[in-house]
């Protein structure tokens, strides 16, 4: 196989699919130009005059939208791993004798185990988006019959946007919808707070199907998702598994480590002074995350500072800054709890913002880069500050990279994790997938101490005199080894069998998943 | 004599299960189903080989079922499992004390908080030191099932040497005797700090204890001091608390111990505390006439956190120094409230440039003003300074800068 090493040292081939690859070229390097995709135009005198776009049942949808192998099929990941209508839509594909489809989810679940099967039978061709779970451990094995490619939120956008991906068809399941076709995720028996990831499915795609469990008389307001784009309504008994769509109530860890580690990050921000008025963060729905709000929210209160804004994705602990007069607004990807929805049907500055306006690389700017400081994790981080997100170190895919790569632009990022998980390090001499560039990494908090990329002056600088437990990387790294007995073996992978693409946010490739055969 | 063994836990993470049968022949024979077989099973089944070597067994069949564990504690486990096998052999593979743990501590030193680890949990003993407790205690006690605590052994004495407890004293709680002077062999060569010794009733407990470890001491070459913290929990060891207290000089704390205190005394326990008040005074001033720490019980609501702040001042109230914490979250709270107040550090700067001062002069009594102080007041205010340095709430070097400040502000020092 033909390819090139690319800006981080890391090999990618010629071609993905049969599609050519740019390797990665450092960041803001890759501009491209020319024109934006757009979908074909279309006019409203081929649609019904009363609004009335429900069709029986989902099959049809699909044969009005003339799909035929080798079609684009997108879906959203609102519902996580409660989603049923990707399962349900592949099977009804399978049904209608079709084939080799490229499944653009904006991420997969564990619950959509059964897309195996349509894999194993060439139903789907492959998969570009993230694999969570069981798809990703199929796809490490080599057992997809094309290569995947995992982009980040932001990513898939930009993909949409400048025509890396066309969609032709997109599924957009809907807690409630109108006939018309107008849809949000706030009301309905499978509520999920927004249903912005399905935003550039809706604008970009040739034929958009919206899928709901709760239709309700035109209008249907607010809607998330605009009738104006959507082509056929399908209502379905059951969309989702609302037990697993969202949690009652979202639980912070309890694990003394995790909690350490929390804590630590909260001090740094306080202690670095990014912690003032008017300051913005961003924390994921992690139980370390969680953790790491609680008490930073404390330190906030003590040294009387407001947030200006904060990102989500939301859960009731951001809900509660927002109701305290502790930020001014919450800007918001997703939600993981019931407070999360009741704030964004209630509050007008808990804002849903869509992949566009936080992420895209094809936006004239965006929120992430805006963002004083972000907390996230990782599956490793290595002692030159270059991070994997996306596989754990025996070389599975096994996660997504979500906003992650996203939201490394943040004027702070900071990677709260373990030194270590059971006996696997997290800190290591070298990354299995490279998913982050050290370029875009500050921080580093482990149980055993902080460090920080030495690139950064600034921030050594706020901190001297602190009592935080600053340390070198490549110190904690050694203590972590000598922990585990050693460094861990590297996977023994197949380097002639590329499984996977790594794309960087701007659609460079910057690293690959090789087949894993141990 | 027992050829098959089967030691640890099944799909526990950071734990392992192992089983081991002496064959008559066919070498060795290794299976391994692990969490982490492609990055660490060429390690794991090199481990196993060389203690296979280590104890002469030249057949056998092992099979580990790995969830990730931890090298201190594979090798505890498969030791375990070999010493079930053959209960003859003397031989210990042991790893070299790591550098970190050469520390010893001082018999006086502070013992605000002790978290209690149970002995068998090795994903809790790894981190234990990163909460910054005064002291970890290894359980092999009551937080460890009977069948369990055989093992448990290993993993608390490979635990002493290998892991790093980042400078707390480190302390293990033995069973009650006599399988608690088997378990001293598990710790005294190993580097440990201090032993707790449960339900003492009388000294003879006690002594026969530190016995146990002088003969230790001496057969293993051992030259620090071993401390002992006697705990006390029931009626009778309340009666005998002085008695306890004064039974070995060993001893540097004495300790009670609620959880069967009740019981014994046939009383409910209460939130309040009425029916171990008594036993608990007792146990501070058995310990103060001994000259020894009194340190109070666990606070056992993990999730209380303001019943824990209460509980903390009620004990230092009577007298306490310390308490026991059954988890992380417990130790900062307790350090924040056994922490002296504002007053307490003025007096105490007071008393300190009192005693200086009378020191200087020559004169064999110090006052403030026209009181006299006496000498455990004046030890108490030593102590006071140095926890205040210790949390930082007081510079190291105060009496140079205080000096500094009144010199600034004109008022002259005498000399």
């Amino acid at each position: 196989m033909k390819g090139k090493i690319n800006a981080l040292g890391r090999w990618v081939p010629d071609e993905i699919n049969g599609h050519p690859v740019l390797p990665y070229q450092g960041v803001g390097q890759y501009i491209p130009a020319g024109r934006r995709a757009a979908p074909p135009v279309v006019s409203c005198a081929n649609y019904p005059q009363d609004g009335n776009k429900v069709v029986p049942n989902l099959r049809q949808a699909l044969e009005r939208a003339g799909i035929r192998d080798g079609m684009t099929i997108s879906t959203h990941h609102h519902f996580r791993d409660g989603d049923k209508v990707s399962n349900i839509l592949f099977d009804t594909i399978a049904d209608m004798g079709i084939r080799d489809i490229r499944w653009f989810p904006s991420a997969s679940f564990p619950c959509h185990a059964p897309i195996i099967k349509h894999l194993e039978r060439g139903v789907v061709h492959h998969i570009e988006g993230s694999m969570n779970g069981p798809l990703g451990e199929f796809c490490t094995r080599g057992k997809m019959k094309g290569q995947g490619v995992l982009r980040s939120h932001g990513g898939r956008y930009r993909a949409v946007q400048d025509g890396d991906v066309h969609i032709d068809i997109a599924v957009i399941a809907a807690p409630t919808a109108d006939p018309f076709g107008n849809a949000n995720a706030l009301y309905g028996k499978s509520v999920c707070g927004s249903l912005m990831f399905a935003l550039a499915d809706s604008q970009y795609a040739d034929k958009v199907i919206i899928v709901t469990d709760n239709l309700v008389p035109f209008p249907c307001i607010p809607w998330q998702i605009q009738g104006n784009y959507v082509d056929w309504v399908v209502v379905m008994d059951e969309i989702g598994d609302p037990s697993k769509i969202i949690s009652g109530t979202t639980k912070i860890t309890r694990s003394p480590a995790r909690l350490l580690i929390a804590e630590l990050t909260a001090r740094f921000i306080k202690e670095t002074g990014i912690m003032r008025d008017g300051f913005s963060f961003q924390a994921g729905a992690g139980g370390t995350s969680l953790a790491f709000v609680v008490y930073l929210k404390e330190m906030m209160k003590e040294a009387g500072v407001k947030a200006g804004w904060v990102r989500g994705g939301s859960t009731k602990y951001l809900v509660e800054l927002l109701e305290e007069g502790l930020t001014g607004a919450i800007l918001d990807g997703q939600t993981f709890d019931l407070d999360g929805i009741r704030s964004m049907r209630e509050n007008p500055n808990h804002v849903w913002t869509s992949p566009f306006t936080s992420y895209s690389y094809h936006g004239k700017g965006h929120f992430a880069s805006m963002v004083d400081v972000v907390v996230l994790g990782a599956t490793e981080v290595d002692v030159d500050f270059n991070a994997n997100v996306v596989t754990h170190s025996d070389g599975m895919l096994l996660h997504g990279i979500g906003g992650w790569q996203d939201c490394l632009f943040s004027k702070c990022t900071i990677l709260a994790v373990p030194s270590f998980r059971d006996r696997i390090p997290v800190i290591v001499d070298k990354v299995t997938t490279l998913t982050g560039p050290s370029e875009l990494i500050d921080v580093v908090v482990t149980e055993k101490g902080i460090a920080i990329n030495p690139r950064r002056k600034d921030l050594l600088e706020a901190l001297k005199g602190s009592t935080l437990p600053i340390r070198p990387i490549g110190e904690i790294k050694e203590e972590v080894e000598r922990i585990c007995g050693g460094p861990p073996a590297p996977p023994k992978v197949d380097n002639d069998r590329v499984v996977a693409a790594i794309q960087w946010v701007d659609g460079t490739v910057i690293d690959v998943v090789n087949m894993k055969v141990d | 004599m027992a050829t098959i063994a089967e030691v640890g836990r099944k799909e526990r993470a950071s734990d392992c299960w192992v089983r081991l049968e002496i064959t008559e022949r066919g070498g060795i024979e290794i299976g391994l189903k692990s969490k982490v077989k492609s990055m660490y099973g060429e390690s794991i089944r090199d481990l196993a080989k060389k203690m296979m070597k280590f104890f002469g067994i030249e057949n056998a069949s092992l099979y580990i079922e790995d969830g990730g564990t931890l090298p201190f504690v594979l090798k505890a486990r498969i030791e375990s499992a070999v010493k079930r096998c053959l209960p003859a052999t003397k031989k210990e593979f042991l790893a070299e004390i790591t550098p970190q743990n050469l520390y010893r501590v001082d018999r006086d030193r502070f013992r605000r908080s002790r978290l209690y680890v149970p002995g068998d949990q090795p994903r809790l003993i790894i981190n234990a030191g990163l909460y910054k407790p005064d002291g970890v205690i290894l359980d092999l006690e009551d937080s460890v099932a009977p069948s369990e605590k055989e093992s448990a052994r290993f993993i608390v004495r490979n635990g002493l040497r290998e892991v790093d407890f980042f400078g707390a004293e480190r302390m293990m709680r033995i069973n009650q005797l006599p399988m608690g002077l088997t378990d001293l062999a598990f710790a005294v060569p190993h580097g440990v700090h201090t032993i707790l010794i449960p339900k003492c009733e009388d000294d003879e407990t006690v002594k026969e204890v530190d016995a146990k470890i002088q003969e230790l001491r001496s057969q293993y070459g051992i030259d620090n001091e071993v401390y002992l913290m006697p705990i006390i929990e029931g009626a009778l060891g309340t009666i005998n608390a002085y008695k306890i207290a004064t039974a070995s000089p060993n001893i540097v704390a004495l300790t009670i111990g609620l959880e069967d205190f009740a019981a014994d005394i046939g009383a409910e326990r209460t939130r309040e505390g009425i029916e171990s008040l008594l036993a608990r005074e007792s146990v501070v001033l058995a310990a103060r006439a001994a000259g020894i720490q009194p340190i109070d019980s666990v606070f056992s609501d993990v999730a209380d956190e303001e019943g824990l702040r209460e509980s903390v001042l009620e004990a230092k109230k009577l007298g306490f120094e310390g308490k026991g914490c059954i988890h992380p979250n417990q130790i900062k709270i307790i350090h924040e409230k056994f922490a002296p107040t504002e007053q307490e550090i003025e007096r105490a700067k007071r008393i300190s440039l009192a005693l200086e001062e009378a020191q200087r002069k020559g004169a064999g009594v110090v006052a403030l003003g026209s009181k006299m102080i006496d000498p455990p007041v004046v030890k108490r205010a030593e102590r006071i300074l140095r926890l205040a340095i210790l949390n930082g709430q007081l510079p190291k070097n105060w009496k140079e800068s205080l000096r500094g400040d009144l010199q600034d502000s004109g008022e002259a020092i005498r000399r």
